[in-house]
C-alpha cells in the first residue's frame, strides 16, 4: 500500500475539511478491503488516507420511521446480524451474509461497496432492490440521493471520495405484505464473485393475492447494477400465480444483457441463472410477504 | 516526506507502542516490527485468510488492514493462544485430529475458530464451515479442522484468550 499520511477523522465536517485541504490528493477510507488492494497494486494514487470509521454514530443501524438508517461505517457483519435489517429489509441482510468472507464482512462497508461501483456488488444490488438512498455530504451540505443515480460505469461512481462522502444509507422498513430476498450463485460459497446475483422486493395487496409493486435488481448484466424494469412492470397489479411469475422471469431474462466471460461463464449459462435465481427470489419474497 | 506514526495497541495482552508508516499493514507490523511471524502472508488480496488475526475479537485479514486502524484496539495473534507451556484447546485439538499438515493456513484458521467459539460456543457444522470459509487450506482439507473445532466446542464454553478450563473445574 502506498500513501504518506493516515488521518483519523473524528467528525464528518473534519473529514470533508481535510479532503478539501488536500485538493484531490486525499481519499476516504472505511474498511479498505477494496481500497488497500487498489493501493497495493498502484491502481490509485493517494497521498493521504482519511479514515472515517471512528466518527461517532457512523457505525450505527437505527430505525427512524419509516426508514432504516445505516451509517457509512457499518460493516457487512453488522448488517448480516442486525435484527432490524433481517426482519425489515431481508434482501440486504442476505446479501451481506453472502459477500466475501467473514474477515471481509467484519471490515468492509456498504459505502465502500457503492463507491467502488462494481455492477456485481452484492450490497449495491440489494440497495437497488430496496430503492435505497444515500446521504452525500460535501462542503455545500448534505442531501439524500437515489442509489440508482450513483453508478456511472464499472468501478466509477458519482461519489468523489477525494472530496465528498456517503454518510449513511436509508431504506424504507418493509410494510405488512411486503418482503424481499436475495439469491446468488458463485463458483463456491465464499470468496467468489457472483456469476449472477438477484435482489427482489415485492409488495402485495392486503389479501396477498396480487402484486402491487415489485423491484428486481440483477448483477452483473450491464455496466452498472441493473434494474429489470420491464419485469417489474409485468408483475404490477397481477394475480400471483405460476403464469405471472414465469412471465416476469422471462421478461427479466430478455432485458438482461449478460456477457460471456472466462470468470463468470457463458452468456447462455448466465441467462439460465437469471431465470432460476429470479424465480427463486420472487417465490421466496412472495411467500414471506404473505406471512 | 512520509511521516511516521506512533501506533499504540494491545497485542496478545501486552501494550505495545511501535513507530509505523502510514502505508504499513497490520500484518507487516506484526511480522517485521514485532517479530510475530506466526501470522502468515499468502495472497495479499483478502482471498486466502492466512493473515487472519483478531481485532477486538473479530477476525480480519491483517495483510489488507492498515496498521493504524488497530490503534487502541486489542489484537490477538496465534502467539497469544498458548499460555505458558499449555497449548490452547483448539491448538491441541488440531494436532490430535491431524488438522495440520504444512501449517501455513493453521494460524489463520485457529483464530477464525477462536472468534467463532467466543461468539457462538456451540456452533452447528454449517456455522463452523461458514466461520472458516475465509481460510484456504491446500493440503489437509477441512474435515479434520471441522472435527477439531466440534470437539472443542463440546467441552469448552468460553475460550478466547483465557487459560484452558479442565473438565473437572
Amino acid at each position: 500500500m502506498t500513501c504518506e499520511d493516515y488521518l483519523i477523522a473524528s467528525t464528518v465536517e473534519e473529514a470533508l475539511a481535510t479532503l478539501a485541504s488536500l485538493r484531490g490528493k486525499g481519499r476516504l477510507i472505511a474498511g479498505g478491503t477494496d481500497l488497500v488492494i487498489q493501493l497495493q497494486r498502484g491502481e490509485r494514487n493517494v497521498r493521504s488516507l482519511v479514515d472515517i470509521t471512528r466518527i461517532p454514530g457512523l457505525d450505527e443501524v437505527k430505525l427512524e420511521d419509516p426508514y432504516i438508517i445505516i451509517g457509512a461505517a457499518v460493516t457487512f457483519s453488522q448488517i448480516e446480524h442486525s435484527a432490524l435489517i433481517r426482519e425489515r429489509a431481508p434482501v440486504l441482510a442476505e446479501a451481506a451474509a453472502q459477500l466475501g468472507s467473514p474477515q471481509i464482512r467484519n471490515v468492509g462497508t456498504l459505502a465502500g461497496n457503492v463507491v467502488n461501483a462494481q455492477p456485481a456488488a452484492d450490497g449495491s444490488i440489494a440497495l437497488l432492490a430496496l430503492d435505497a438512498e444515500a446521504e452525500i455530504a460535501n462542503l455545500t451540505g448534505r442531501q439524500w440521493v437515489p442509489i440508482a443515480s450513483l453508478f456511472v460505469s464499472p468501478g466509477v461512481s458519482r461519489v468523489d471520495a477525494t472530496a465528498e462522502m456517503i454518510t449513511a444509507f436509508r431504506v424504507r422498513a418493509q410494510a405488512p405484505r411486503e418482503s424481499s430476498a436475495f439469491e446468488r450463485l458463485a463458483r463456491r460459497k465464499a470468496l467468489a464473485l457472483p456469476l449472477i446475483n438477484v435482489g427482489v422486493r415485492v409488495l402485495l395487496n392486503a389479501d396477498g393475492t396480487h402484486v402491487r409493486d415489485a423491484r428486481i435488481a440483477i448483477g452483473p448484466v450491464a455496466p452498472v447494477p441493473f434494474r429489470a424494469q420491464e419485469a417489474e412492470a409485468a408483475l404490477k397489479s397481477r394475480p400471483i400465480n405460476q403464469e405471472t411469475i414465469s412471465e416476469a422471469v422471462e421478461t427479466a431474462v430478455g432485458e438482461s444483457k449478460p456477457r460471456s466471460s472466462l470468470l463468470r461463464g457463458s452468456k447462455e449459462y448466465r441467462r439460465e441463472l437469471i431465470r432460476v435465481l429470479t424465480r427463486r427470489a420472487l417465490l421466496r419474497a412472495v411467500e414471506t410477504a404473505r406471512g | 516526506m512520509p511521516k511516521n506514526y506512533q501506533l499504540k495497541m494491545n497485542v496478545n495482552d501486552k501494550e505495545v507502542q511501535v513507530e509505523v508508516k502510514a502505508s504499513a499493514t497490520l500484518a507487516y507490523v506484526l511480522r517485521e516490527q514485532l517479530g510475530l511471524t506466526g501470522t502468515k502472508i499468502g495472497c495479499e488480496e483478502g482471498e486466502c485468510g492466512a493473515c487472519t488475526v483478531l481485532v477486538d475479537g473479530q477476525a480480519i485479514n491483517s495483510c489488507i488492514y492498515p496498521a493504524l486502524k488497530a490503534a487502541g484496539r486489542h489484537v490477538l495473534t496465534v502467539e497469544g493462544l498458548a499460555h505458558n507451556d499449555e497449548l490452547h484447546p483448539l491448538q491441541r485439538a488440531f494436532i490430535e485430529h491431524g488438522a495440520v499438515q504444512c501449517g501455513y493456513c493453521t494460524p489463520g484458521v485457529l483464530l477464525a475458530a477462536v472468534a467463532l467459539l467466543e461468539q457462538n460456543p456451540h456452533p452447528s457444522e454449517d456455522e463452523i464451515r461458514r466461520a472458516i470459509s475465509g481460510n484456504l487450506c491446500r493440503c489437509t482439507g477441512y474435515l479434520q479442522m471441522i472435527e477439531a473445532i466440534q470437539e472443542v466446542s463440546k467441552y469448552q464454553v468460553a475460550l478466547s484468550n483465557k487459560p484452558p478450563v479442565t473438565s473437572d473445574s
